[in-house]
């Protein structure tokens, strides 16, 4: 990667981040299988940082699975999407910030279609006032909560209690970043760095110490594709895609990946347990996986959060060689305690990968 | 190994390193006509062996400028040599003697 290249180009895509004052949305797929890394969210920017961020227990999916598996139509998923902007209007909000990269992409797709079309949006204000009872509006700004981590990377950098570098050797931490697709590929002007080059996650990392590792498929999609994966027979179309992926950065040698995406954090540690069955082989060191993190949790990390609280045991592959080489302190007999030392139980140990 | 219901798809992925332009420079010796082919398919719309196998000098062609030797003799396996494509080439390649030196170059390996 030539940096002073791609440096021209992440300045001709910057995009209004305001400070402060946000409703949040929370994504479904990250309330299922990372909720800790939501919680870790609003940890950090509400009581570490000071910042108002609103969220309501009123709000509901954006309908983005169901519209891109074709089982909704597009005018229903935008009143589903009107009555959430129409609750931040409620709550007194004109900064709206979302927690999937599918629901922002969906967002930035159906704010378009308003623009293109006033005759649309007046339908669905029509439909959201029928239906719900509720003002339609629409936010002054749109945003991907990795952008508000990215705006307050540095004052995150300084309350770190650790930074992403080998305690041993002393090098940066390898990190391969990944951007959810509908981040930026959609609408690169909407994504900070834009499409080819995003530069949200590398403003963290390079915060926070760690290096970046450049690959082949770097962009490539990390396979997750709604119709692929949720159709059984398709599936080895999704998992393609991962290994893929896996075999390009395989040589660069990386000690962890971060993920903008709920679905790229889910399917880049699971599908390595799948390939580790049917191909019998594993990208990490010693039989371990490449541990695969939210940007939230490695922020909390950073800022010295009990990795548990962070709900890394709910990672498929364990997070402990990235943790031994920051020299971040845990406790394994609490791995699987929740919270008051409750048991969450133990998943079923498996050979084929660490 | 755990039954998933599916496997890893084969990728399509080709390595465009892999293009033997040795090979290809003395087929397109024999048989200059060989650079003149713009891939539009009237050899294998037409194609009598294509009903029944899987035969395309177009696809074949492709195959061999993306260093896939293997496939592209595999697709001339079924010809039969009765010349219908010669007669709807719209750039007037000998298609059949191409098939011929394709497979005196290629027809080895």
């Amino acid at each position: 990667m030539i940096y002073e290249g791609k440096k021209k180009i992440w300045s001709d895509y910057q995009k209004d981040i305001p400070d402060d004052h946000y409703f949040y949305v929370r994504s479904c797929i990250r309330q299922t299988f990372f909720p800790a890394s939501e919680a870790a969210f609003l940890e950090i920017t509400r009581n570490r940082l000071g910042k108002d961020v609103f969220e309501t227990e009123h709000h509901t999916t954006c309908g983005g699975i169901a519209y891109h598996c074709d089982t909704i139509p597009q005018e229903t998923s935008m009143t589903i999407i009107a009555r959430q902007f129409a609750l931040m209007h409620k709550y007194g909000y004109e900064n709206f910030v979302c927690s999937c990269v599918t629901s922002f992409g969906l967002y930035c797709e159906t704010l378009e279609a308003w623009r293109e079309f006033p005759e649309l949006k007046e339908k669905i204000a029509e439909n959201l006032l029928k239906s719900c009872g509720l003002e339609f509006a629409v936010p002054k700004v749109l945003i991907h909560s990795s952008d508000l981590i990215y705006k307050y990377r540095n004052p995150i950098a300084a309350l770190a209690k650790f930074k992403l570098v080998n305690k041993k050797t002393g090098k940066p931490l390898r990190v391969v970043e990944h951007i959810g697709c509908h981040y930026s590929k959609m609408f690169p002007s909407k994504g900070v760095g834009g499409a080819e080059y995003p530069y949200v996650l590398i403003g963290m990392i390079e915060a926070w110490g760690g290096e970046i590792i450049d690959y082949p498929e770097r962009r490539h999609c990390c396979g997750f594709g709604f119709r692929q994966y949720f159709v059984q027979a398709n599936r080895g179309y999704s998992l393609a895609n991962t290994n893929k992926k896996f075999e390009s950065m395989e040589p660069y040698n990386p000690d962890m990946i971060i993920t903008n995406c709920p679905g790229c954090s889910y399917f880049m540690d699971k599908w390595q347990y799948v390939i580790a069955e049917m191909n019998h082989k594993t990208y990490g060191e010693d039989g371990h996986g490449i541990p695969v993190f939210t940007y939230e949790e490695v922020a909390g990390l950073v800022m010295g959060y009990d990795p548990w609280d962070l709900g890394l045991q709910t990672h498929l592959v364990g997070p402990e060689p990235v943790l031994d080489k920051i020299g971040i302190p845990y406790d394994s007999d609490a791995k699987y305690k929740g919270v008051n030392g409750k048991n969450i139980g133990k998943p079923e140990e498996v050979d084929c990968i660490k | 190994m755990t039954d998933f219901g599916y496997s890893i798809n084969t990728s399509s992925r080709m390595n465009l390193d892999d293009f033997d332009k040795e090979s290809f420079d003395k087929l397109a010796e024999m048989e200059p006509d060989v650079r003149k082919c713009m891939a539009c398919g009237s050899c294998t719309a037409s194609c009598t062996a294509g009903k029944f196998h899987e035969t395309s000098l177009r696809s074949a062609i492709l195959a061999l400028q993306n260093g896939q030797e293997g496939k592209a003799i595999d697709f001339l396996k079924g010809c039969m040599l009765c010349g219908k494509c010669t007669m709807v080439c719209p750039r007037g390649i000998n298609t059949r003697h191409l098939i011929l030196s394709i497979l005196k170059v290629y027809g080895t390996k």
